[in-house]
C-alpha cells in the first residue's frame, strides 16, 4: 500500500472519526499533510479542531479511522509516544511553573537524565539560532507572555519536531511579536518540518500557511489553499451558508434602551485576562441583542462588568433604565429588574454541592422580599420556586431536590436559566444560554429567551453559536480583542461580515477613528 | 486487584453520620495497639482511659469543666471552617480572652459589684476578637495567609502572657509564684459544683450558631462562600466581609472561652498556662462534621481524652502525653474517613492501565 505517492506525507488522517456520548465531535476527517508545510486547521469553536489535534498529540484517541506516519498506520496512545515520533505542541495556555527558570523549566519536560549547564548552552545557542532571544538563567514569573510562549517553541524545538502544532499561538501576543513568530514558522518550514497551525485570524492564515483544512460540526467542508481565498471566503466557509433565518413575527423594537453601555473600560486582572476598550452599546426594551466573538475576546470580562462582579471605576459606563450603576454591586442591579445567567454553570451560576432550592436563593436572596424575611432564609419559599421552575422548564431530576452537581449539564442549564426567567426580569444578560446543551433543551432555552423579549424585556446574550445568534438575535454586535463593533440589524448581517468583525475589522476602523481624533 | 476511589454524584447523607463514628472506632483500635506494645492489657488500658472517668461524679463534672471551652471555641471555628477561613489561632485568642479578663482583678481588685462578672466577659471577648482581627485584616488587605498569621500570633499571645503574669500583674504577695492575685466575689463565675456558668454560654452559642448557619441568610452567605466562592461572589457576597466576620465571631468566643477558664476554673492567670484547648477545638469543630451542635459532642468526647490521660497517668503509670496522641490520631482518621463521604471505596479486578488514567 505504501506507493511512493504517499511517502511524500508526514502525516496523513484517514476517516477518523471520534465520538463522546451523542456529540461526533470528529466526523470522517480526513487530511494529508507535507513535510515542510505550515496547515491551518479552521473552524468556529466546537467545529472540531481540538479534538483533532489531540488525537494527532495523543491526548485523545480516535473511534475509528487511522493516522498515517510518513506512510505507516501508527497508534498515538500518548503525548509522550507523540514526542518520540517527532511532534511538538505549543499549547494556548501554558504550562510553565513561575518560579523556576527557563532552563529548570525545559528541563522538566526533557525526557531522562539530564545536564543543567549542558542544556541552558543548548537553550542559547538553538534560541539565538532560531532568532527566539531567551536567557536560561532567568525566572518565569519576570517574563512577559510572549517570552514564555518563546520557552514553549524552544522547548519543542530542542526535541527536533517533524510535526509543531500550535494552538491559536498569536492570541497572546503583540503584533511585533507575532511578526517574529512568522519568521521562525517559516525557517522551520523551509528546514522540512511541517507545521499544523491554528488560528481564528483569518488574515494570518492567508499570510502565511500553504494549506487549510476547514472544519465544521467536526466534519472537513473543503481544503484549500489561503492564498487564493478572502479572509471573507474563509469565513463562508468557516461558518457554512446554511444559515437559516428563524424569527418570529416581531416588529424592531423602537423601545428605550433599558441597558446602556457607554465607553466602558476594564483594566485585564490576569495575564490571560483581555482588557475591554470602551465598549458602548444599547439594549432597548423589547429585543435581543447578541454578541458574536471567538472564545476569549473579552467575554467573561464583559459578563463580569455587566453583573456588577467586577466593578467599573466610572458610574456613567453602565446605566439600567437611564440610572447610572456603574459602581453599584450586583445585588443593586438585581433590585433594578437585571438578571444575569453566566456561562459557568457549576461553580459559578450554581453552587455545585447546594440542593436546587438553595440555589434558587443564590441569585434571588436579595431581589426576591418571600425568599429572606428579617435575616432568614424561606425554605418553603424557595421550594416553591424551583419546583415552579423544575416543571416550566422541564428539569429532569432524579430526586425531588438534587444537588446541582447531581444533573446533567442540558438539564442544570435549563434550570440556572429558569431560575432568572421566573422573575421576568426586565433586563437579562446570558453568556452561552446554550453551551453543551442538547438540541431539545437549547430551543427551549432559545424561545424562552424571544419570550421574554416580547414582553418587553431587554435581551443580551452572548454566544458564540452563530446559528444560534441568527435564530434569535434583533442586532447583533461583534466582540473581538476587547472591543465591541457596532451593532447592526441583524437582516443586514451576513456570516462573512462577522467573519471579518470576528477577525478585527473593526478594531482597525477604530484605530483610524482614534488617530483622526 | 487494585483499590479505587469513585466519586459519588452527591454526597452520602449515611456516610456523612457513619465517618465520624468509624474514625473513632479506628482510633481505639488503633490506641489499644498502641496500649498493647506498651506491655498493657489493651481492653483494660481503653477502660481505664474512655469508660472509667464516666463512672465517677467528680469526673464527670472535670468533664463538663474541659468540655466548656473547647464547645466555645469548636463552635466558632466550625463556622469559620465551613466557609473555607482558616483560623488556626484560637489558642492565641482564648489566652488573650483570658489575660483581659483578669486585667480587671489585677488593677481593681476592689471593684466588687455584679457587674465586674459582665464586664470582665466582655473585655475577654473583646480582646480575642481584637487579637482574631489581625490576621484577618492581614488577609484582606495583603492577602497573607491566615493560617501562618494566625497560628504564628498564639506564640505572640503565649510570651505576652508569660511577661505579665511574671512581671508587672504578679501578685506581690504571692512569694514570688508567678501567678496574678486571687479573682474573688464578683470576679468568679458562679458554680455548680465544678461546673461554671461558661457551660451554659457554650450550648446557648452552638445553638445560635447552628440556627444562623442553617436557617439565616449570613450563615447561607459563608456556606456558599465555603464551597463555590465565584458562585459566591456572583452572589454578591463579599469574601472580604466573610473572612472579616468569620475571624471577629470565632475570635470572640475563643476569647469568652478564655474569659470563663479564668473565671470559673482557676479563678486566677498562672504560668504556664497551655491547656491547648484552641488547638484542639480544631479537632473538635472536625469531629462534629464543621456543625455548631456537633461541636458539643465532639467537645464531649475530647475533653474525655484529656480526664482519660491524666486517669490513665494515675492507674496505669504512663506519661499524660498519651492524650495528644489520642488526638492527634483521631483527627487523622476523621480526615481520612470524610474521603467515604464523596467518594465510594471499590475493589476492582485486574491492572491498573495507565493510558486508562491519563485519558
Amino acid at each position: 500500500m505504501t506507493g511512493k505517492n504517499q511517502d511524500e506525507y508526514l502525516l496523513e488522517a484517514l476517516h477518523v472519526v471520534k465520538i463522546f456520548g451523542t456529540l461526533r465531535a470528529n466526523d470522517d476527517v480526513t487530511l494529508k499533510v507535507k513535510p515542510g508545510e505550515i496547515h491551518a486547521f479552521l473552524g468556529e469553536n466546537g467545529a472540531g479542531k481540538s479534538t483533532l489535534v489531540k488525537m494527532i498529540y495523543g491526548a485523545l484517541q480516535p473511534t475509528s479511522g487511522e493516522f498515517r506516519w510518513q506512510g505507516r498506520t501508527v497508534t498515538i496512545a500518548n503525548p509522550a509516544a507523540a514526542r518520540k515520533l517527532g511532534v511538538g505542541m505549543v499549547f494556548q495556555h501554558f504550562s510553565l511553573f513561575d518560579a523556576l527558570t527557563v532552563a529548570e523549566n525545559i528541563a522538566l519536560a526533557m525526557p531522562g537524565d539530564f545536564d543543567l549547564a549542558a542544556l541552558s548552552e543548548k537553550i542559547a545557542r538553538v534560541s539565538k539560532d532560531y532568532g527566539l532571544p531567551l536567557e536560561p538563567t532567568a525566572i518565569v514569573a519576570d517574563l512577559s507572555v510572549g517570552e514564555r510562549q518563546r520557552i514553549e517553541i524552544v522547548r519543542c524545538l530542542l526535541q527536533e519536531p517533524r510535526l509543531l502544532i500550535m494552538d491559536e499561538p498569536t492570541a497572546v501576543l503583540t503584533p511585533q511579536e507575532a511578526d517574529q513568530l512568522f519568521i521562525v514558522l517559516a525557517r522551520l518550514a523551509k528546514e522540512g518540518c511541517a507545521v499544523i497551525y491554528i488560528s481564528h485570524r483569518l488574515e494570518e492564515v492567508k499570510r502565511i500557511c500553504h494549506n487549510a483544512t476547514i472544519l465544521r460540526h467536526g466534519k472537513v467542508v473543503a481544503h484549500v489553499d489561503p492564498t487564493k481565498e478572502t479572509a471573507a471566503s474563509l469565513a463562508k466557509l468557516m461558518v457554512g451558508g446554511d444559515i437559516h433565518v428563524v424569527h418570529s413575527a416581531r416588529q424592531p423594537a423602537g423601545g428605550a434602551a433599558r441597558l446602556k453601555l457607554s465607553g466602558l473600560n476594564l483594566r485585564p486582572d490576569g495575564p490571560f485576562s483581555v482588557e475591554l476598550k470602551s465598549i458602548s452599546l444599547d439594549v432597548r426594551a423589547g429585543e435581543v441583542v447578541a454578541i458574536a466573538g471567538v472564545a476569549g475576546n473579552g467575554q467573561s470580562e464583559l459578563f463580569d462588568a455587566i453583573s456588577g462582579e467586577r466593578s467599573l471605576d466610572s458610574d456613567g459606563m453602565l446605566a439600567i433604565d437611564g440610572e447610572p450603576v456603574g459602581a453599584n454591586g450586583v445585588n443593586a442591579r438585581r433590585r433594578m429588574g437585571a438578571a444575569f445567567v453566566p456561562e459557568e454553570r457549576l461553580g459559578h451560576g450554581a453552587v455545585p454541592a447546594f440542593k436546587l432550592s438553595e440555589n434558587v436563593v443564590l441569585t434571588r436572596h436579595a431581589a426576591d422580599r418571600a425568599l429572606v424575611r428579617s435575616g432568614l432564609v424561606q425554605k418553603s419559599g424557595a421550594s416553591g420556586v424551583s419546583n415552579r421552575v423544575i416543571k416550566d422548564f422541564d428539569v429532569r431530576k432524579g430526586k425531588p431536590d438534587p444537588e446541582a452537581r447531581a444533573l446533567s449539564g442540558g438539564n442544570l442549564q435549563k434550570f440556572v436559566v429558569g431560575r432568572e426567567l421566573d422573575r421576568k426580569p426586565g433586563i437579562l444578560v446570558v453568556n452561552q444560554p446554550t453551551w453543551g446543551v442538547d438540541a431539545g433543551a437549547s430551543a427551549t432555552i432559545r424561545q424562552a429567551l424571544i419570550d421574554l423579549a416580547e414582553q418587553g424585556s431587554a435581551v443580551l446574550v452572548i454566544s458564540q453559536d452563530l446559528d444560534e445568534i441568527f435564530e434569535i438575535a434583533d442586532r447583533i454586535a461583534v466582540i473581538s480583542r476587547g472591543q465591541l463593533s457596532e451593532a447592526y440589524p441583524a437582516k443586514d448581517m451576513t456570516a462573512e461580515k462577522i467573519g471579518l468583525l470576528m477577525a478585527g475589522a473593526h478594531e482597525i476602523k477604530e484605530a483610524s477613528h482614534a488617530a483622526r481624533a | 486487584m487494585q483499590l479505587v476511589l469513585e466519586k459519588r454524584g452527591e454526597q452520602s447523607v449515611r456516610m456523612a453520620i457513619l465517618s465520624p463514628l468509624i474514625a473513632i472506632a479506628l482510633t481505639v483500635i488503633v490506641g489499644g495497639i498502641i496500649f498493647a506494645l506498651r506491655g498493657l492489657n489493651p481492653f483494660e488500658a481503653l477502660y481505664v482511659y474512655f469508660i472509667e472517668p464516666l463512672t465517677q461524679d467528680w469526673a464527670r463534672q472535670q468533664l463538663m469543666v474541659k468540655a466548656t471551652p473547647l464547645i466555645l471555641i469548636g463552635a466558632g471555628l466550625a463556622v469559620c471552617y465551613t466557609a473555607n477561613v482558616w483560623n488556626i489561632g484560637a489558642e492565641g485568642q482564648f489566652i488573650l480572652g483570658a489575660l483581659f479578663a483578669g486585667l480587671i482583678p489585677v488593677y481593681f481588685p476592689g471593684w466588687q459589684t455584679p457587674e465586674v462578672m459582665i464586664a470582665m466577659v466582655v473585655l475577654g471577648i473583646a480582646a480575642g476578637m481584637a487579637w482574631g482581627a489581625i490576621p484577618a485584616f492581614l488577609r484582606v488587605r495583603f492577602s497573607a495567609n491566615e493560617i501562618l498569621t494566625s497560628l504564628m500570633l498564639v506564640y505572640v499571645a503565649q510570651y505576652l502572657f508569660d511577661y505579665l503574669v511574671r512581671g508587672p500583674w504578679r501578685d506581690p504577695k504571692g512569694f514570688n509564684f508567678p501567678k496574678t492575685v486571687n479573682f474573688d466575689g464578683w470576679q468568679v463565675l458562679p458554680k455548680w459544683g465544678d461546673v461554671h456558668l461558661g457551660a451554659l454560654f457554650a450550648v446557648i452559642a452552638a445553638a445560635l450558631l447552628a440556627v444562623m448557619m442553617w436557617r439565616m441568610l449570613k450563615g447561607f452567605e459563608l456556606r456558599v462562600l465555603g464551597s463555590a466562592p465565584r458562585a459566591g461572589r456572583f452572589a454578591g457576597f463579599s469574601s472580604e466581609r466573610a473572612v472579616m466576620f468569620c475571624f471577629l465571631l470565632s475570635g470572640g468566643l475563643a476569647g469568652l472561652a478564655g474569659a470563663c477558664d479564668v473565671m470559673g476554673v482557676s479563678g486566677q492567670l498562672q504560668t504556664p498556662y497551655s491547656p491547648n484547648y484552641g488547638f484542639v477545638a480544631i479537632i473538635v469543630a472536625f469531629l462534629g462534621r464543621l456543625n455548631p451542635l456537633g461541636a458539643i459532642i465532639a467537645g464531649l468526647l475530647l475533653a474525655l481524652s484529656f480526664i482519660g490521660g491524666e486517669s490513665a497517668q494515675v492507674t496505669l503509670g504512663i506519661s499524660d502525653k498519651i492524650a495528644k496522641v489520642f488526638q492527634g490520631i483521631l483527627l487523622f482518621f476523621i480526615l481520612g474517613c470524610d474521603t467515604l463521604i464523596l467518594y465510594r471505596v471499590r475493589l476492582l479486578a485486574g491492572r491498573p492501565s495507565q493510558f486508562q488514567s491519563a485519558g
